[in-house]
């Protein structure tokens, strides 16, 4: 009787979603008691808080107070998770557009020194949402193609909201609009920065690979000089490459005119090369060493040559592998080139370290937002390929 | 005594026993076969409640074994599993005293407890108590997997396919041990195999399963002699029932007054091994002797013969 | 064992690592030639040993934090009640990795203000996912018939936990703390940007005064620091996986 009792207990509890739980604690904490967006009558003044009610006119606030309590109600009780991804995207679309809405709600008519920017209430519910959505997709658990169709998805109305202008009111666009060409020349640098550094890599890095896995005398050489590397914080590399570079660009004729210089972007391309060597080198190690000797023997024995073998037989197979190395080598990069700004390489950077120099935080978000969306863009986009790539067989196990 | 009483676990919409009741006598060995997925392993833990049945009752000595909490429960039974489960942090006594240091024994009587299993387990104390895991061979680790499971000294003891990760010849060791210590201790032993071989050399009873279902209960002879089901004969093995036979009964059963040529063999010895002898050294008789070395007369091939016959 | 070439080397690099900290000015010779002409070649706007030791500190308390909040969510997700969690926390930790330390020191400043704060911030939530990634792969690819053996024995879901489950996932765990702490030293040098006391300090003022040796004692020490405790770090856990050999 007593275990009868104990299990209608538990049973009743279970209707609840455990993270719905928390999700909806969340999202009325930020809907009700944060503010939703900061008024600043100039860039440099204290902010004001306002609340949702304050921020938008009445029948968008209440709309935006309804959305909020169904979403929580959604997240509450445990609905299907493809509903709970709909009333996710609702959620976050709405409040993407809102906040639109509350700039140009509380900026006064014909006053271009007044700022507003998301407060913390807001972030508490995109916070929120964002919960309730990667826990859906999780449980949906879609296939590469649909998740490259949802991130397109989510990037061209972002864009599109950005191009309508729909967003210009908030403060950070306004930080924009004061300096777009620079923006986009940084934007360049940053990415070039990136890329370029990691095709770099993966030119030497593939071939220093496959030589570390054929010579085995110079594999752990190469590694610990790898790893050692790795170890340097990147602040002080980018600094250390300033001195060989400068002389390089000082003694070896040409070299300035390729664009070699002891600062700038060069010593911050050579520091970001570097740092990508190790996770392409270690992942093409570790992906030709763990080809299946069978299929090894197998081609041996019907007569290929070595080079047949590592184009037809242990490339394809250590592929996704590969691939995994350059994965975690362009997030990294993404990441680190924002440094590059210290020693005047460029990137992203410079809205980041000015912003924090001013305490602007509209200007850190200006760098570092663009940042982490790409950065999670290029996660998204290789996950996918290297699921893509990943014979269908080995799939099923992981699964 | 075991008592299971119309035991089901379904796991959603799939059932994996229905309503199986089963009685398991005291001090008996009782092997459960069964193809995989036929239940068998279910059925077993649901006898300590590794898995809690959907309905029915188990009984250990008459008392519901819901009676208690789970894990006292556990620490009553033995349990032994295949590829032993030994924990490879803690050294071979300590993993044998882990049921006593659970139940809060005096050091003194673990101890002498574990010493007493490593002894009879031919394994010297001194040598392998504080060895780890990982330093002992396939069948060390499986006889410390046993003794850990009998440290508490248990009146039920489960085995999961415990021989199952070890080669033929070590296997058929393994077995002698086990029904030697079921001798000394008396223990009541369920075990769970999908060998057939296996079952017929040390059961009392075989349960057969089939489907989640007990498709016969019945002792090695009768499950010969009559098989219940097509499923049960498949699995006894047509061409194998005559020596299965033979293999459940001794020359001691067999023998005859007379004398024979050549070197006697014991009375323990099974028929089945007495076939192959009197067949191998091309005999037609062999004398038969007790332990005590006395002659007692003789086992002939037309008996053995004759007794491979199916019993009408 | 104790006196093999890679130890003697580590034992070198520990001993010079030392005697830079304590005394930086018998290594000025080496590094005058780095600098412009009547530039300081040593550090001389605070003690390198009190940087590196607050540095060290900073480390210490953000991966020690880390640690403790990382490995008991772990654990919580990976019990019966909280598994609901687990698929969850596994997309979170991949999406969290892919933030830039950077971006989340610099998002930390305006919440935080300057200094120490949103360092230590930032560097205990970038070093919570490889710990809680590492504690979550130890704690799930734990052999099941040693769990199912710890079931079947008797013990409780706390003794399982403490007896069996953590000393067995302790080596993978450690590994987690190993390479947090490696990210740790090297992005709590970024701090500095947000004045808080490490050393990048040294690095940040080479890089404003065009110093070279600046920025080179600074990296050098931070590196050094990164490559000892990683090794021991390392030692440590094959010493433990050692025994716990599966």
């Amino acid at each position: 009787m007593a275990i009868g009792i104990i299990q209608e207990k538990e049973r009743l509890a279970f209707r609840f979603d455990k993270l719905g739980v928390i999700i909806s604690i969340l999202a009325l904490y930020g809907a009700l008691l944060a503010p939703f967006a900061t008024y600043r009558a100039n860039r440099i003044i204290q902010g004001e808080a306002r609340g949702i009610m304050e921020a938008l006119p009445p029948h968008l606030g209440y709309g935006l107070l309804f959305l909020v309590v169904a979403g929580a109600a959604v997240a509450l009780l445990r609905t299907p998770a493809l509903f709970r991804m709909a009333m996710a995207l609702a959620a976050l679309a709405a409040l993407a557009g809102l906040i639109g809405i509350a700039a140009d709600h509380l900026t006064p008519p014909e006053n271009s020194y007044a700022r507003v920017s998301p407060a913390s209430g807001f972030w508490v519910l995109v916070f929120a949402f964002s919960l309730l959505l990667t826990d859906a997709l999780t449980r949906l658990h879609p296939g590469p193609g649909l998740r490259l169709l949802v991130l397109a998805g989510v990037l061209v109305l972002a864009g599109s909201m950005l191009v309508a202008g729909r967003w210009d009111g908030l403060s950070i666009m306004k930080e924009y609009a004061n300096r777009a060409d620079l923006f986009w020349a940084e934007a360049g640098r940053h990415v070039t920065l990136a890329l370029g550094s990691l095709a770099a890599a993966t030119v030497v890095g593939l071939p220093l690979g496959i030589l570390c896995h054929r010579v085995e005398r110079l594999r752990a050489g190469v590694l610990n000089v790898l790893n050692a590397i790795q170890t340097i914080p990147s602040i002080a590399l980018f600094g250390i490459l300033i001195a060989p570079l400068g002389w390089i660009a000082a003694n070896i004729p040409g070299a300035s005119a390729v664009g070699i210089r002891g600062i700038g972007a060069a010593p911050a391309f050579v520091a970001l090369f570097l740092y990508s060597l190790l996770p392409v080198v270690a992942n093409t190690v570790v992906g030709l060493a763990g080809v299946p000797r069978a299929a090894n023997d197998a081609a041996r024995g019907i007569g290929m040559t070595d080079r047949q073998r590592l184009v037809t037989i242990e490339f394809p197979l250590a592929f996704p592998v590969i691939l995994t190395g350059i994965r975690i080598v362009l997030v990294q990069n993404i990441g680190l080139a924002t440094i590059a700004a210290l020693i005047g390489g460029g990137g992203f950077g410079v809205f980041v370290f000015q912003g924090v120099g001013q305490t602007a935080m509209d200007l850190v978000l200006l760098g570092a937002i663009p940042t982490v969306v790409l950065a999670f863009t290029a996660a998204i986009v290789l996950d996918a390929l290297i699921e893509m790539t990943v014979p269908n067989s080995s799939q099923g196990n992981a699964a | 005594m075991i008592q299971i009483e119309e035991v089901t676990k379904r796991y959603g919409d799939t059932t994996v026993v229905n309503g199986v009741t089963l009685t398991v006598a005291p001090h008996t060995v009782t092997v459960i076969v069964g193809t995989s997925g036929s239940g068998k392993t279910t059925l077993l833990r649901m006898i300590n409640r590794l898995v809690e049945p959907t309905a029915g009752i188990v009984k250990i000595d008459g008392e519901d074994n819901r009676s208690i909490p789970g894990y006292e429960l556990r620490r009553r039974i033995g349990y032994a599993i295949q590829g032993h489960g030994l924990f490879p942090h803690r050294t071979v006594a300590q993993n044998i005293a882990t049921v006593p240091t659970l139940l809060g024994w005096e050091k003194d009587r673990t101890e002498a407890k574990v010493e007493e299993l490593l002894k009879l387990f031919q394994l010297d104390p001194a040598d392998f108590g504080p060895r780890y895991p990982h330093e002992l061979s396939g069948g060390q680790q499986q006889r410390v997997g046993v003794a850990r499971a009998l440290a508490a000294e248990p009146n039920v003891l489960l085995m999961d396919e415990p021989f199952g990760a070890l080669d033929p010849i070590i296997r058929s060791k393994a077995q002698e041990d086990l029904t030697a210590i079921q001798k000394h201790f008396g223990t009541t032993i369920i075990l769970v195999t999908h060998d057939m071989e296996e079952a017929f050399h040390l059961a009392d009873k075989i349960a057969v399963m089939d489907k989640g279902e007990v498709v016969q209960y019945a002792t090695p002879a009768e499950m010969l002699v009559k098989p219940a089901t097509p499923f049960v004969e498949t699995l006894v093995g047509a061409s194998e029932r005559p020596f299965r036979l033979l293999g459940i009964e001794t020359v001691g059963e067999a023998v005859e007054p007379g004398s024979a040529e050549g070197r006697p063999v014991p009375e323990v010895l099974s028929q089945r091994d007495a076939l192959s002898e009197l067949l191998w050294s091309g005999r037609s008789a062999l004398p038969v002797a007790a332990a005590n070395g006395e002659i007692l007369g003789r086992v002939t091939l037309q008996a053995i013969v004759k007794r491979a016959a199916r019993p009408r | 064992m104790m006196f093999t070439l890679p130890n003697l080397f580590r034992l070198a690099v520990l001993v010079v690592l030392l005697a830079f900290l304590l005394q930086p000015a018998w290594f000025e010779a080496m590094l005058t030639p780095l600098v412009q002409e009547n530039a300081p070649a040593i550090y001389n706007q605070g003690s390198l040993f009190w940087l590196t030791v607050l540095h060290l500190r900073t480390v210490f308390i953000a991966t020690f934090a880390a640690t403790v909040v990382a490995v008991s969510l772990a654990i919580i997700v990976t019990r019966k009640a909280g598994a609901e969690f687990l698929p969850l926390s596994r997309s979170l930790v991949n999406i969290g990795q892919t933030f830039p330390p950077v971006a989340v020191l610099a998002l930390a400043v305006p919440i935080y203000g300057f200094g120490e704060k949103p360092t230590l911030i930032a560097l205990f939530l970038y070093g919570l996912l490889p710990i809680f990634e590492n504690a979550l792969t130890g704690l799930t690819t734990l052999p099941p018939t040693v769990v199912e053996a710890a079931r079947g024995a008797g013990m409780t879901g706390s003794q399982r936990l403490i007896r069996i489950e953590l000393p067995l996932a302790l080596p993978v765990i450690l590994t987690g703390v190993r390479l947090s702490v490696v990210i740790s030293l090297a992005t709590a040098t970024i701090g500095s940007t947000v004045a808080a006391k490490t050393l990048g300090e040294v690095i940040i003022a080479g890089l404003q005064s065009n110093n070279l040796a600046f920025v080179l004692q600074g990296g050098l020490i931070v590196a050094a620091l990164a490559v000892l405790i990683h090794d021991a770090l390392q030692g440590l856990e094959r010493t433990l996986a050692g025994r716990v050999h599966v």
